[in-house]
């Protein structure tokens, strides 16, 4: 282009103090300013919606866990009642109930419980120092199996009944279907809650992004005038709340894992005082697949929010079209 | 480059704001559009820079229907087509500098490939000394000629002005018109519309009068 314009431009007076020092060192401005987004806010709810996936995914994973623990022992473990009576018709049935099950395929252990081992075991009921003589307390035969096939429970139970009438097998079958039930159940919730804090914060991010358009109408309006295409005015706002999205997530997720971290560390502070607190705040180490899943989290709540945010801004362009 | 064939335009159930209007726009051409106020000059000038679509009639732009485009082919053609606002639309928090290269970034260019070309054209409108400060610092003038600058740059082929000189002084209206003649000098048509005939008076040149919703040519 010529120049010859130029020449017949007016001096213009020189540049504020201080300003033209201040623009130069900048770079290139957003072209949606950050200070038309209600950044902050999200964050915030970003942050308490991440959290909350955390500690589901957390809790869900550390439940699942414990419980896949629990069944894998109870499962290899069988127990014989023999129904107390008199000592030595009594004696005498627990040994033949024992000799029953060495004789069975797939049982790796045998063992009968002593009297002070059945002691132990009822003293959290009945105390301690307790003479169980006096009692018509059961004896208990624990039976290992091998773990290397399946043991024939079944022909056991049979023999067990047809020899013994005082003897019942117990395999745990009940408890392993609850506890199945149980765990199911918690997964299920985890689900449900999942799905309700993902569409809390799509529904956030939705309302946001319709915000921050409305507010930035004239800006898109220009970008519109001097040729820009929808996604490149989407990828605008996209760049913010994928920001957003990160920082919000990072915050809440790092949270979440901070929780499960202090209650991990709770026992070997010496903190509560109760002797249970190790087993009861066992159950709640996600381990590292727990972190993982809140690491995965984060890194889609920023995707989500950034990608939610993108198909708002095109709906919400078209509208304006 | 630009067929009007009996275009028609109503707002919702209203009153037909232009009615049959029918003209070309040649490449290289220069006019200017006029009319009182309220007669349609804005809605004809929207009509072109496809912010609105007629209710009846053809718009051939470009040699493509304008009923049949997408909104990314809309946005295609403004690359095409620089327009210059009355109010001016620069963006407050972006530079002279960063709005005059707007439409460059739009296409995705990388600053240090336009920086050199951006710094010329402020320096041809008068505002080399202004391109980092922001636009409310600057007076009306300078805005207008910023508002120049950025329809400019991505050399349209068309360039659509909305009452260019209605917010600048006699003299800087006279240095304006000179600018847009130099620049259907250089190849690109320019459509100006205003309704300050001694403006007009200053150029020989083809005359789109707009009164009651028709469109008068007078080459």
């Amino acid at each position: 282009m010529s120049t010859t314009d130029a020449t017949s431009q007016p001096k213009k007076p020189p540049a504020e103090a201080g300003e033209a020092p201040r623009a130069k060192a900048r770079a290139l401005a957003s072209i949606v300013p950050s200070s038309t987004i209600a950044g902050r806010a999200l964050v915030a709810v970003v942050a308490i919606m991440t959290f909350l996936a955390g500690l589901t995914i957390g809790t869900a994973v550390a439940v699942r866990a414990t419980a896949s623990q629990w069944r894998s022992d109870v499962t290899q473990e069988v127990t014989i009642q023999i129904r107390a009576g008199e000592k030595q018709a009594t004696d005498a049935q627990v040994q033949a109930a024992a000799d029953i099950a060495r004789k069975t395929p797939g049982i790796s252990d045998v063992h009968i419980l002593t009297p002070e081992e059945t002691s132990r075991l009822l003293e959290p009921w009945l105390g301690s120092g307790l003479d169980l003589g006096d009692l018509p307390v059961p004896r208990v035969i624990v039976v290992r199996l091998d773990g290397a096939g399946p043991a024939d429970l079944a022909r056991l139970k049979r023999t067990l009944t047809d020899r013994i009438p005082t003897a019942t097998l117990d395999d745990h079958r009940g408890w392993s279907r609850r506890l199945v039930a149980v765990t199911d159940g918690v997964m299920l919730v985890a689900v449900v809650l999942l799905v309700l804090v993902g569409l809390a914060t799509v529904l956030s991010v939705v309302f946001a992004t319709r915000a921050a358009v409305a507010t930035n109408r004239s800006v898109v309006e220009v970008l519109h005038f001097v040729g820009a295409r929808d996604g490149f005015i989407a990828a605008q706002f996209q760049r913010h709340f994928l920001k957003i999205g990160a920082e919000g997530g990072l915050i809440g997720g790092l949270s979440a894992a901070a929780v499960f971290g202090a209650l991990a560390a709770l026992p070997r502070l010496g903190l509560g005082g109760d002797p249970e607190l190790p087993t009861v705040l066992g159950w709640l180490n996600p381990g590292y697949l727990g972190f993982f899943g809140i690491a995965v989290s984060v890194a889609i709540v920023a995707l989500a929010t950034a990608l939610t945010s993108r198909v708002t801004v095109y709906r919400t362009l078209r509208t304006i079209t | 480059m630009v067929r009007f064939e009996n275009v028609g335009l109503r707002y919702g159930m209203g009153p037909e704001v232009l009615k049959d209007v029918s003209f070309g726009i040649e490449p290289n051409s220069f006019q200017f559009l006029t009319g009182p106020s309220g007669a349609g000059k804005t809605t004809l000038m929207r009509l072109l820079f496809l912010q609105l679509k007629p209710t009846r009639g053809l718009i051939t732009l470009f040699g493509r229907d304008v009923s049949s485009l997408d909104p990314d082919e809309v946005a295609v053609l403004r690359r095409r087509i620089g327009i210059v606002f009355q109010d001016f639309r620069l963006l407050d928090h972006l530079t002279t500098y960063e709005n005059v290269s707007l439409p460059l970034r739009v296409l995705g260019k990388e600053e240090a490939s336009y920086r050199g070309e951006v710094t010329e054209l402020l320096s041809w409108v008068g505002l080399g000394d202004r391109m980092h400060v922001l636009p409310p610092v600057l007076s009306g003038g300078e805005k207008q000629r910023a508002a120049i600058a950025r329809a400019l740059i991505g050399r349209p082929e068309f360039l659509l002005a909305d009452e260019p000189t209605g917010n600048v002084d006699p003299t800087l209206a006279r240095r304006l018109l000179r600018l847009f003649i130099e620049l259907n000098k250089s190849g690109t048509s320019v459509l100006l519309a205003t309704h300050d005939i001694a403006l007009m008076d200053q150029y020989d040149a083809r005359r789109l009068v707009i009164a009651d919703g028709r469109l008068y040519v007078y080459d």
